[in-house]
């Protein structure tokens, strides 16, 4: 008796989507429901494609010859990329991007995944204290910080270098990496180590040859998701950098906010390489992890 | 305290590391090191620095650079400005990601996709979504065609409060999303099914089972969407008005430190903002912790 109801009930509110706001009575439950779901899938609907122009905007303008007010432009052209390739400095920011990310995403690997070891693993005095200081940076926007953080640079005469740069990307990265690898070590069963250690495994060998395979898909996807994001950090690099150490996304910003810059079509072409950038990046963490964490993460 | 080491007058103490091991300080502590003194240096220390030489200003008594911020109205207005733009994109992300991130709950068809198209905005960052706006939203873009196609009036969406309110939505939309998707889906749905099985109406089981078994997701992504919204930057600049309408409070902290290099000023104002974020957060802390906390989850035991 009691498993037909429960059949039945799981089966009735299967065949409809939940609404969120429920019409008293079982009648008019279906067409009231398919409203809420209509509503609702048609807000998620214009969102989408608002997004989607936004961002197909810049890829069509940058292909453009002139582009007046219609819906398409007058001509596709590659001059732009040529021309952006040709921008003094475009290059530069490219290579320093790339160093920027590359080293930012070292460090917090070599520092963020032993942390995140011991603190998945073990319970000590002091442990929420820490938990709490690795969150606060995630967290927080960065513009909370990044200017008191450039002034500190500036003063320990580090201002405008790539150090500094690296430095200050490092902070959120950092504990970004700790909050990823976290879940993953909680994943390995404490038994393999101590299996590992009655085997006599000494610390290195249990480091590198039971732990460190096991982690590699999370220290992969911590990698990824923290290069996706540095890359596309804007606020801290922006307060540090200097001419010739700005990254991608600073470079465009600068362009953007010049009045009498360039050509919206150059900037859109310098943008692209950028969307490139990311979009590999954000392909390739979606292989190994749900990226999501990446930025909601903090918040579990 | 004394009962343990009355217990122990009889035998040697133990030695300090033994000691320590038992409270879980041991060797291993040591890889958490290098990440602790990075934070500390990077994070903790500029906080105390900036503190510290915002009471130092360029002219004037210690004060001066928060007597400064607050007697001119130009400047102290940016708090109001950036709560009227902070609090209706919060509003309006929790109102239109809350009911998406319920239905897309449970796994279906598309579901990565939705994610993955979401997922753009954040990968993407702010520079260039209002790079994309310039076009989108211009009197000439796609948007206000569409709109003259569909015999509505155009819109004047760039340049102006409306400019900075859709970029900051673009952003804080998706961020509240996947947030609220990963609270709503630990909520059981055998919860729901219980309730309806003794006998509760659709009505009951939204406002009596599922809401107060959602709450506290909404109301983690409502708060953590006002402390990101409340940082906006960019977007106030490339596409807003940022000497009237979206003269927001990081316009001053920008102003202040790349235009006139007065760092002191700079942290004194990144500092009010801090103390606004930090009392969100404590808000959030607090009433999370008057809501149901019990188990989400309709498994045995």
């Amino acid at each position: 008796m009691t498993a037909t109801t429960t059949s039945l009930a799981s089966a009735r509110s299967r065949d409809g989507a939940p609404g969120l706001r429920g019409a008293p009575g079982l009648r008019g439950t279906l067409s009231r429901v398919t409203l809420t779901a209509v509503i609702t899938w048609f807000a998620a609907l214009c969102f989408v494609v608002v997004l989607l122009g936004v961002f197909v905007s810049v890829l069509v303008t940058s292909f453009a010859t002139h582009w007046g007010g219609t819906w398409w432009p007058d001509g596709l052209t590659l001059d732009w990329y040529r021309q952006a390739i040709d921008t003094p400095g475009l290059a530069r920011s490219i290579v320093t991007t790339f160093e920027v990310g590359l080293a930012v995403v070292a460090l917090a690997l070599l520092f963020g995944v032993p942390a995140g070891y011991v603190l998945a693993r073990r319970q000590f005095p002091g442990k929420s204290a820490v938990m709490l200081v690795m969150l606060l940076p995630v967290i927080l926007p960065p513009m909370t910080y990044a200017v008191q953080l450039a002034a500190m640079m500036y003063r320990i005469g580090l201002g405008g270098s790539l150090l500094a740069v690296i430095l200050v990307n490092l902070v959120p990265t950092l504990p970004l990496v700790i909050l990823i690898t976290v879940p993953f070590v909680e994943q390995i069963s404490p038994d393999i180590e101590s299996a590992a250690k009655v085997f006599g495994a000494g610390h290195l060998q249990l480091f590198g040859r039971v732990l460190v395979p096991l982690l590699v898909p999370g220290v992969v996807a911590a990698g990824i998701l923290s290069l996706v994001r540095v890359l596309g950090s804007f606020e801290l690099t922006f307060f540090v950098s200097s001419a010739d150490t700005q990254t991608l996304v600073v470079t465009i910003f600068g362009k953007l906010s010049d009045p009498g810059g360039v050509s919206a079509s150059l900037t859109a072409a310098m943008t692209v390489f950028y969307m490139v950038i990311a979009l590999i990046g954000l392909a390739v963490s979606l292989r190994f992890s749900n990226p999501a964490q990446a930025f909601t993460g903090a918040a579990r | 305290m004394s009962a343990m080491s009355e217990a122990q007058a009889g035998r040697p103490r133990p030695p300090l590391r033994h000691r320590l091991a038992e409270r879980g300080v041991d060797g291993t502590l040591v890889l958490l090191l290098p990440a602790v003194v990075v934070v500390a240096g990077l994070f903790v220390y500029p906080f105390v620095y900036g503190v510290s030489i915002s009471f130092e200003p360029e002219h004037g008594g210690p004060f001066a650079n928060y007597t400064d911020f607050f007697s001119d109205p130009y400047l102290s207005g940016s708090i109001l400005k950036t709560l009227a733009l902070a609090l209706p994109v919060s509003v309006a992300s929790i109102v239109i990601a809350a009911p998406i991130a319920f239905q897309a709950r449970r796994d279906f068809r598309g579901r990565r996709a939705i994610t993955l198209v979401l997922m753009l905005p954040l990968t993407f960052g702010s520079i260039l979504i209002a790079q994309g706006m310039q076009r989108f939203f211009a009197p000439f873009g796609w948007a206000n065609l569409a709109l003259e196609a569909l015999g509505l009036p155009q819109g004047s969406f760039l340049y102006n409060y409306t400019g900075t309110f859709i970029a900051t939505l673009l952003t804080t939309l998706p961020f509240s999303f996947l947030l609220m998707m990963g609270f709503f889906g630990g909520i059981d749905r055998t919860l729901e099914n219980a309730a309806a099985t003794l006998g509760a109406s659709r009505a009951a089981r939204f406002w009596r089972v599922v809401l107060p078994l959602a709450m506290p997701g909404i109301l983690t992504a409502f708060m953590l969407a006002l402390v990101e919204s409340f940082a906006v930057f960019p977007s106030a600049i490339l596409v807003g008005q940022p000497d009237n309408a979206t003269h927001v409070l990081t316009l001053p902290i920008y102003q202040a430190a790349s235009q006139r290099s007065d760092y002191t000023a700079a942290a004194a104002i990144a500092i009010i903002m801090t103390v606004i974020e930090l009392a969100i957060l404590g808000i959030m802390v607090l009433v999370r912790g008057r809501l149901y906390r019990g188990p989400a989850g309709g498994g045995k035991g």
